[in-house]
């Protein structure tokens, strides 16, 4: 018998079904979040990130290593806090998945096609290699401010661009971003919304993503957000790393500078 | 009256021309920066003329001009049931105000759309999970069925751009979301006494 | 792309700590599809933790718990490099194992 393994359980932490409809309850959730701890299961998915992104992948059979997020190629710590940003090589302004295509299309030789297909998950997914690198190199920023490039003329109309598509009401249902996210105190159901045209609210939800979203079992990274949101305003799907699509996280982004980078989150 | 109608289409031609270069580089971003998904096409992307005027940043403000022309305009194209025509079934107006599906790409189409009513406003006073987007509407039957409560009501919920332009609400009726008798059974909902919004109120 | 069990074991203080994610939908045989039907119940019945082949948590579980069950629990020594497995068994008979190393 050997005595250190005596099998003592000092803890065991189980997620209570029952806890899911008071969990959308703000002050609830936030004790029901208080019991993880430190835990968060995006732990799992960033070894997965880190994995992918020193494994050689690919026609190439190349690693990310050389990928240039910013700040230098293969510089990963800090990257994500100052994207979106003017990228010279490209002539375009680009968020974390719109640079990650780029160097996987570049760097690794697949094609658009295939970073395409499924860059989300959908229900019942495990986690696709997209988010688990987002989920990583965001990891390698927490702590850090939010600062995103606004110097380069691109990146400011990138944000203005932003600012008009915020504003975008079209579809059956007259929905814009802002219909939900320009004012500060409502919520939806028992959702509340923050206001994403002031810094506060645009703070708290830009440093919280990527974020494990416990309803779903998965990692969901700000570029999903954004899609999803689209959804909900009943209109078509937007496309990955698109122009609109980093247009939107640079108008959150430049609203959230200076807070802090606290993810991967854990949500709902 | 009609001299009225022949100036509006001008006024919205006008508010077009406005329309800053920005804007119309941010439709035609999204535009390609979106796909057709399940039966949501592009077509969505496209705005009409409330859409368009709606859609100003904060900092913009639309001129009263427009405004007023769209709120004739959205006024002057509501269909009016008949005076005994208006309220349909309480009970099936909770199902509509409660149903947050339809018309989302993920949505089955087959199915009815809801109103997503609890989305933003309170209704049913032990119904706990409801919205503040909108105000409560609880105890909105104490307004009573007088012939202009109802007209009032039938136009706010048919394209409350009748009464006040850019509004949050979407145009339950004149963007054909739900049909006219789910707008019947909603009114019934909010005006009948016997449905639950009404509970709170000493009969 | 990832296995139906991610484990991460770490030493810490005079035990060990385990964390581990198990991919499973968890149905309680309560809720309704789209279309009314009931959706079968399906959901972990037992779950075992072992460290080198000893047992040091059995476990049953039942329809309370959550979708994509996230387990946290400590155990008294091991040491780097010992071997930590979790398996589950659900009440379709379906089972997931996984294993790491301690680290």
């Amino acid at each position: 018998m050997i005595s250190w393994c005596a099998g003592i359980l000092s803890s065991l932490l189980l997620l209570l079904a029952p806890l899911w409809a008071w969990a959308q309850q703000d002050g609830i959730f936030d004790e029901y979040r208080a019991m993880f701890g430190d835990d968060n299961p995006a732990v799992f998915v960033i070894d997965e990130g880190e994995e992918l992104w020193f494994s050689k992948a690919g026609p190439n059979s190349t690693s990310l290593e050389g990928c240039d997020l910013g700040l230098g190629a293969g510089v990963v710590e800090g990257a994500y806090a100052q994207l979106p940003r003017y990228f010279a090589d490209t002539d375009r302004v680009q968020d974390v998945e719109s640079r990650l295509e780029h160097c996987m299309i570049e760097l690794q030789g697949k094609t658009r096609e295939e970073i395409h297909a499924k860059p989300y998950s959908l229900r019942g997914d495990l986690g696709t290699e997209m988010e688990a690198l987002v989920a990583w190199l965001a990891e390698q920023s927490r702590g850090l401010a939010i600062a995103p490039g606004q110097a380069h003329p691109s990146e400011r109309s990138s944000y203005e661009l932003g600012e008009q598509l915020f504003y975008f009401r079209a579809g059956p249902h007259d929905f814009s971003c802002a219909t939900c996210h320009g004012q500060s105190g409502k919520r939806i159901r028992l959702q509340s919304l923050p206001d994403l045209t002031a810094h506060e609210g645009a703070a708290e939800a830009y440093s919280s993503w990527p974020a494990y979203r416990i309803s779903q079992g998965i990692v969901r990274t700000m570029g999903w957000r954004m899609r999803d949101c689209f959804r909900q305003q009943r209109m078509p799907e937007l496309i990955m790393g698109s122009e609109a699509a980093v247009a939107l996280q640079t108008y959150l982004a430049v609203n959230a500078a200076g807070a802090t980078m606290a993810a991967p989150g854990l949500k709902r | 009256m009609t001299r009225m109608k022949t100036i509006k289409p001008l006024v919205l031609l006008c508010c077009f021309l406005i329309n800053s270069a920005l804007a119309d580089e941010a439709a035609m971003l999204l535009k390609s920066s979106m796909a057709d998904k399940n039966f949501v096409t592009l077509e969505r992307v496209e705005r009409d003329a409330l859409q368009s005027f709606c859609s100003k940043p904060r900092s913009e403000e639309g001129d009263i001009e427009t405004a007023n022309a769209l709120r004739e305009s959205a006024r002057a194209a509501v269909p009016m049931p008949t005076e005994d025509d208006f309220l349909g079934d309480w009970q099936r107006g909770e199902a509509v105000a409660n149903n947050g599906r339809g018309l989302q790409y993920s949505d089955n189409p087959e199915q009815p759309n809801g109103g997503n009513c609890y989305a933003c406003h309170q209704l049913d006073p032990d119904e706990v999970a409801y919205g503040t987007l909108g105000p409560s509407l609880t105890g909105y039957g104490a307004r009573g069925q007088s012939l202009s409560m109802l007209e009032y009501t039938w136009i706010k919920l048919w394209n409350t751009h009748a009464y006040n332009v850019c509004s949050h609400m979407p145009r339950f009726g004149a963007a054909g979301i739900l049909s006219e008798q789910q707008l019947k059974d909603v009114m019934a909902y909010l005006l009948d006494p016997r449905s639950p919004v009404n509970s709170g109120l000493s009969p | 792309m990832a296995s139906r069990i991610r484990i991460r074991a770490q030493l810490k203080g005079d035990g060990c700590e385990v964390k581990a994610l198990m991919r499973h939908p968890m149905e309680t045989g309560l809720r309704k599809d789209q279309l009314g039907e009931t959706i079968p119940a399906r959901f972990i019945t037992a779950v075992k933790v072992t460290h080198n082949d000893k047992i040091v948590l059995d476990a049953f579980w039942g329809a309370a718990v959550s979708a994509n069950p996230f387990l946290g629990m400590r155990f008294k020594g091991g040491s780097v490099g010992d071997v930590v497995k979790v398996s589950w068994l659900d009440n379709q008979g379906d089972t997931g194992e996984g294993e790491t190393q301690i680290r």
